[in-house]
């Protein structure tokens, strides 16, 4: 082989090698998730509206609340929101940004996709809300109130991964997630501390806990479900409940470190 | 047609160029500088700050708003762009004031480590930091620190002008051999140390492979050390492979508390987290360079000593 091809069979190999070290560590990136829903949906299963029922309850803590950590902003002057994490927000024993939701017990009931978009906000360098649920294909709108610019960079496992920078001002960017994911992390990587999850499900039978460690699921056919209650640290706990048709039930839970 | 060959790291004919060396000694100090600016990028989980390539927001020049995370991974890509054209003006320097044909190839193997380099810093923000991609970015940023360093050496007036003073190596394993191990085992520590730090492994290799790192570099030093004092070209590296192992391991110690032990939790980067892992990222540069070091000086101070084996029907009997 004489010097050219020597070179030549250098210069593929390396770009072979380039082309498997991508290929190897890429993760997984399902179809592109166009802003609108898909346009094809299987109709929604009829539900009686004379039998729904309802499931409610409290999220409590176990043992004394952590101390919430402190977050530093002093790396941008626009960034003036107050200054606590919110990875375990517990106050009087009441847990807050618990993902509740039915995770068994549907069967192959379809739904409708909301039309109205979910919101997230940016505001004080903190997103609002810390904790979202949305629907598969539900159109996800995030707004910039802030006098600085984020990128708003969720890291999903099963839905695609963006990043995507927003100035102050900027128009507001729509985005969907086409497949069920939980705790899904979306993060600023302008300023470390900003993190929040959005939970993708193909029910509206969800809720998030507020301040006060209460929610509530409305609209529910009657049947067995699995409801799961989720939190970002303290991890997963299921629960089943039977309703009957007209049901109003009450189910709480608590969490411990 | 005969050509008569170089003899490979030898002093040929060649004239001290004082200011292609000083020029050599600057790149390789502003290539240290990069590494500590793209550590400090990683360390502020800062990588994707600016989410477009080979643009920033959009612009190739234009400083943009100077906060967070953009601090960072702006002025990274800054220095890296003033390193890249270092790199160039000193691939073309050397080409047409060097005569050594083997530095004017390392010169431009320099150029073309620091083109990879910019495509995998590319690609590490283009796939959202792929392990892997932004493992072998980190590697290939320390490789390019040690040409870097490799060629200031070369251009230096002692390599240059000294004649080398030489003794032979006897013993098994030799000491060349010892230092390209100390390089395979630092680079080894490299990769798993990149790749914890980009969430594509765990600590624990990372850190059962120190104790592997801290036999073998103390086995080299002291040999290079012990026997071959008398050299400084060989002793002189090898006391500050040893300074910088002593560090490192203090350091490593730092990041693991600060990071892995203490910070696990952390809601953002605290800054003795920082400081030690950046540290540790900049001090293992300096290790893998003078392992480098060393390495040449020893191929060129102290070369194997072969024995040439003898078939034993050949032997002829020997009167006592």
């Amino acid at each position: 082989m004489n010097k050219k091809a020597w070179v030549g069979t250098l210069g593929v190999l390396c770009l072979l090698g380039l082309w498997l070290l991508v290929g190897c560590s890429k993760k997984e990136t399902p179809a592109e998730q166009p802003a609108a829903p898909a346009a094809a949906q299987p109709a929604a299963t009829p539900i009686d509206p004379n039998t729904v029922a309802s499931v409610s309850g409290t999220v409590k803590f176990d043992g004394a609340a952590p101390k919430a950590q402190k977050i530093d902003m002093s790396q941008d002057p626009a960034c003036k929101g107050t200054n606590t994490a919110e990875t375990v927000v517990v106050d009087g024993g009441n847990v807050a940004n618990v993902f509740v939701y039915v995770k068994d017990g549907l069967g192959n009931r379809t739904f409708d996709v909301p039309t109205q978009a979910a919101v997230i906000d940016q505001q004080g360098c903190r997103y609002h809300p810390h904790v979202l649920g949305v629907m598969a294909g539900q159109t996800v709108q995030i707004k910039n109130e802030d006098q600085t610019t984020h990128n708003i960079h969720p890291t999903p496992k099963d839905n695609r991964e963006w990043n995507e920078s927003q100035p102050p001002a900027a128009a507001p960017i729509e985005k969907n997630f086409a497949r069920e994911e939980i705790m899904l992390p979306v993060k600023c990587n302008q300023h470390p501390w900003m993190k929040m999850y959005v939970n993708v499900v193909k029910s509206p039978f969800y809720a998030v806990t507020g301040p006060d460690g209460k929610y509530e699921i409305k609209g529910l056919p009657p049947g067995d479900y699995t409801l799961a209650f989720v939190h970002e640290k303290l991890g997963e706990q299921d629960q089943k409940v039977t309703l009957a048709a007209k049901d109003s039930k009450t189910v709480d839970t608590s969490f411990k470190q | 047609m005969h050509r008569t060959k170089e003899p490979a790291l030898k002093a040929v004919a060649t004239p001290y160029n004082r200011a292609l060396h000083r020029f050599a000694v600057f790149t390789a100090s502003a290539t240290f500088v990069l590494i500590v600016a793209g550590a400090l990028v990683t360390s502020n989980d800062a990588g994707l700050s600016v989410p477009d390539w080979p643009t920033s927001f959009g612009y190739l020049i234009k400083v943009p708003h100077w906060v967070g995370g953009t601090r960072f991974e702006w002025s990274h890509r800054m220095i890296a762009g003033f390193v890249a054209t270092f790199t160039v003006v000193l691939a073309v320097w050397t080409w047409l004031a060097e005569r050594r044909r083997w530095l004017r190839i390392l010169a431009l193997a320099a150029f073309g480590t620091v083109l990879a380099q910019a495509v995998l810093g590319g690609l590490t923000v283009l796939f959202y930091q792929p392990p892997a991609v932004s493992a072998a970015h980190a590697a290939l940023a320390q490789t390019f620190f040690c040409i870097a360093v490799a060629i200031a050496l070369f251009t230096g007036r002692r390599w240059v002008e000294e004649v080398p003073r030489v003794e032979l190596d006897t013993r098994r394993p030799s000491l060349i051999t010892l230092t390209l191990l100390s390089i395979f085992v630092l680079y080894v520590q490299l990769i798993l140390g990149a790749m914890f730090r980009h969430k594509g492994m765990s600590w624990w290799p990372h850190v059962l492979h120190a104790a592997i790192v801290t036999i073998v570099l103390t086995w080299t030093a002291v040999r290079a050390v012990s026997l071959y004092s008398k050299i400084e070209a060989v002793r002189r590296p090898a006391v500050i492979l040893l300074s910088l192992l002593m560090a490192q391991l203090c350091l490593g110690f730092m990041a693991f508390l600060t990071r892995v032990a203490w910070g696990h939790d952390a809601v953002q980067p605290e800054l003795p987290m920082v400081i030690s892992t950046v540290a540790h990222v900049a001090v293992g540069a300096l290790l893998l360079a003078t392992a480098a070091v060393l390495a040449i000086q020893v191929w060129r101070h102290v070369p194997v000593a072969f024995e040439e084996p003898v078939p034993s029907g050949q032997r002829k009997p020997v009167a006592a």
